[in-house]
């Protein structure tokens, strides 16, 4: 027993644990962490030296390359001096992210103090007999970091569903059908490289004088960012749609004719599923499009978001703004490879589904 | 949790005025626009005091991008109201700019404004500043200093710059009034041309306070007007040198005030008391005791959702001190002025030295009757709903009649403060505007390049 070499002895167990991370793999790389598969089988001992390779590439290179930029940093950061103070290295950016936590934490607790006060007035006129001036008012606070974040992203999925609604149905009618295309091409060509920057002036304009008062369902800035999001995000999906919709297989396109399916179903049976794969392709590039575009708008609008939070952090002019915009900046990088990552992992199922 | 809370409820309960005398607040979700500058402190104070809450109001105060965006969102109803210029509401009544009948209850404070140089040109001028005993320069600087390094930059065929940050702001007034007074012309509006530039020595641009420094670092501008922190931050980063503080120019000048439409102040005169209480309120807490509460006002100042500079910066002029070159510092008492001296009562003369100064740099085209420059004040500042919010406090034990000026007709007494000396009387307009030194007399008017008339 002892003279056999115990990796060659392949227990059932273990067989079955490998072929379990070997499934698991395609869920791994979607979810970008493409190291866990040959760290798993390094565990369950499967040929060592092969994985450790693959580690290499896949964990301690990236980790080694943000180490090393961040010791660039730390080290050329001082040396630039603006008349704000020296641009902020990693630690000042870490403590200003504490800070902007810190924050709040303490906006929170106005804000509870806030609701006490308010609570204790109501109660006051209860007890006085004045219970019909009784008001629930919401907190007029600063928004904090976090609520800006969500703004944001809010914003742009609004932006993005209402330019998928629009790109969507015009590239699958392009794509069908030679003369849609052909009309709408050269305005996809003249209205794809215009900067968000030039359409907003206009949206806002359009929107402020169609919507009437500000008591809307949404606030007037969410609109206007939002629309301006559409404008520039549309165009990946609609071209990638129409492109999808167009390279079908002719085969396919046959059997419909054979069929005599009505031109719902076939879009439905036929065109939809066949080019889905292409389709989540524009709706990718659209979202980081559209990302990019909406913290320009909120910076020039003064629209609630992140971009907002930059500009207003420019204008204070303290010696922390520097630090707390490259917490924002790396806040925006690390929330577009979310969205970048999550749009890969629907491609990813779709195009699994498409196989299967 | 619910001890404390009983607590505080029962401690809160004995300090809050009383519910039953509150207003009827027409409105009482607003939102306020500031521009980030130090006087904006009233409105941070009284949000932070809960003075806003002890009325009613429940206040949302937003910055704003510009003086020119601001007033644009209150006239379209965006803003209930805002931190404005003195000349703002007054330039919109009469229709320079945007036209719009503004109205102002409450003026903001005194002071608080500054004229800063590069450093080069600082070092230009400083031959011709007199010494004082202590070695350092002798202070007001007059800007006849500043004359010789203008030709000079003529000579090399270089234009001579400056910022101010609005055609009808303070600040504008303030350094045309410095600068003619020290032999400079700096320029004439006329209807055809609203640069400002008209045959002027030194040419007068618009910057935003915020940008200001960086203005002056790119070399853009030689030199700027503008209020709080923008020249304490110039030093501090080693950009630029405040030559004069406002002060100097014309002693407790009026600086801001808080303007609404009129259409909002006759839809909602309950809510435009309970602001104007609130305000008041505020502003006796920057003074109270002798200026006690500025340190804790700078820290509240310095967050960033307010001006968010430095506290050091924002400290300096606010807790009495000024710093002119790098280590020149003096003691400046009064160079924020939030209450004391009748700050916040909107005086009619006050008024009056806005439009003399309108009329005297051609903004107003035409002369005008005295009776017309008191009407246009009457229209726009409005003393009657101050005294009423201040009675209301006095009756509510919040504030102590001593502090009003209960009898006045609106008027200053004649006051030759000036750093000229010549005499300024609000009830005599046209002769005040032809003792004047440069700018527009009689029946002057800008006519093509030059003056007739």
């Amino acid at each position: 027993m002892t003279a056999i070499d115990p990796t060659r002895l392949d227990s059932p167990r273990r067989a079955r644990a490998l072929s379990r991370i070997s499934k698991a793999d395609g869920w791994f790389k979607v979810l970008g962490l493409p190291f866990m598969t040959p760290l798993l089988r390094a565990i369950m001992g499967d040929s060592p030296r092969a994985q450790m390779k693959q580690l290499w590439i896949t964990l301690f290179v990236p980790i080694l390359s943000i180490l090393a930029f961040l010791i660039l940093w730390a080290t050329l950061a001082p040396q630039v001096q603006t008349s704000l103070g020296a641009v902020p290295g990693p630690v000042q950016v870490w403590q200003q992210a504490v800070t902007l936590h810190q924050d709040a934490l303490r906006e929170g607790e106005k804000e509870a103090a806030f609701n006490d006060r308010q609570d204790q007035r109501n109660a006051q006129l209860v007890a006085e007999g004045q219970a019909d001036k009784v008001k629930e008012r919401a907190y007029t606070g600063k928004p904090t970091y976090y609520q800006q974040i969500a703004t944001s992203i809010k914003t742009v999925f609004m932006g993005f569903l209402i330019g998928t609604m629009i790109a969507v149905p015009l590239g699958i009618a392009a794509g069908l059908s030679p003369t849609v295309n052909a009309a709408i091409n050269p305005l996809v060509q003249i209205f794809k490289p215009v900067s968000p920057l030039a359409w907003l002036p206009i949206v806002t304009m359009v929107v402020s004088a169609l919507s009437s008062g500000s008591d809307g369902l949404f606030a007037k800035s969410f609109i206007v960012s939002a629309i301006t999001v559409t404008l520039c995000s549309l165009w990946p999906t609609l071209i990638n749609t129409s492109l999808g919709v167009a390279s079908i297989d002719r085969d396919l396109v046959n059997v419909g004719r054979v069929l005599k399916l009505s031109p719902l179903t076939k879009v439905r049976r036929l065109v939809l599923p066949s080019a889905l794969p292409l389709i989540f392709t524009g709706l990718r590039l659209s979202l980081g499009v559209g990302w990019m575009v909406l913290i320009a708008a909120e910076m020039l609008a003064q629209n609630p978001g992140l971009g907002k939070f930059v500009w207003d952090e420019f204008q204070n002019g303290s010696s922390d703004s520097l630090a707390r915009i490259m917490v924002a900046v790396l806040t925006i990088g690390l929330i577009g490879f979310l969205l970048d990552r999550m749009m890969f992992a629907i491609q990813q199922l779709i195009t699994f589904s498409d196989k299967r | 949790m619910t001890r404390f809370a009983t607590i505080l409820l029962a401690s809160t309960a004995l300090a809050s005025p009383a519910l039953a005398e509150m207003l009827e607040v027409e409105k009482d979700e607003l939102t306020l626009g500031f521009i980030k500058l130090t006087d904006m402190a009233p409105l941070a104070i009284a949000y932070e005091k809960h003075f806003f809450e002890d009325e009613g109001l429940y206040v949302t105060l937003e910055p704003q991008a510009n003086w020119k965006v601001l007033l644009d969102r209150v006239i379209s109803g965006e803003l209930d109201g805002a931190h404005m210029l003195a000349g703002q509401p007054l330039a919109a009544t009469i229709g320079y700019g945007t036209k719009a009948h503004i109205v102002t209850p409450f003026s903001m404070d005194l002071n608080g404004n500054a004229i800063t140089v590069s450093n080069e040109v600082w070092a230009a001028m400083k031959p011709a500043i007199p010494v004082g005993a202590d070695g350092k320069p002798e202070h007001p600087v007059s800007a006849a200093a500043l004359k010789p390094v203008i030709e000079d930059f003529r000579a090399r065929g270089q234009i001579f710059n400056m910022g101010m940050v609005f055609p009808v702001s303070t600040h504008n007034y303030e350094l045309r009034y410095w600068l003619a007074a020290g032999g400079i012309n700096p320029g004439f509006y006329s209807p055809e041309d609203v640069s400002g530039q008209i045959s002027a020595d030194a040419f007068l641009s618009v910057t935003p306070p915020p940008q200001m420094p960086a203005t002056l670092e790119a070399g853009t501008i030689n030199g700027y007007s503008v209020g709080e922190p923008w020249n304490q931050q110039a030093v501090l980063k080693g950009i630029g040198v405040p030559v004069i503080t406002d002060i100097e120019i014309w002693k407790n000048n009026p600086e801001k005030v808080f303007g609404l439409t009129a259409e909002f102040v006759e839809a909602n005169p309950n809510t435009t008391l309970a602001l104007t209480k609130a305000l008041i309120r505020a502003a006796e807490w920057l003074d109270a005791e002798g200026n006690a509460n500025r340190a804790e006002a700078v820290e509240i100042l310095s967050r960033s959702e307010y001006v968010g500079a430095d506290a050091e910066v924002i400290a300096n002029s606010m807790t009495g001190s000024f710093e002119y070159e790098p280590g020149d510092r003096r003691a400046v008492p009064d160079f924020n002025v939030f209450f004391r001296y009748n700050a916040t009562y909107p005086f009619y003369s006050d008024a009056i030295w806005t439009l003399t100064q309108m009329r005297r740099w051609g903004q107003i085209e035409a002369a005008q009757p005295d009776g017309w420059y008191a009407e246009t004040a009457a229209a726009v500042y409005k003393p009657a709903i101050y005294l009423e919010a201040a009675r209301m406090l006095v009756d509510e034990g919040l504030a102590d009649a001593a502090d009003f000026p209960w009898d006045s007709d609106g008027y200053k007494p004649a006051t030759a403060e000036f750093i000229d000396g010549i005499s300024y009387d609000g009830r005599t307009p046209n002769a005040y505007l032809d003792s004047l030194p440069i700018g527009l007399k009689a029946d002057q008017r800008v006519i093509g390049r030059d003056v007739q008339g």
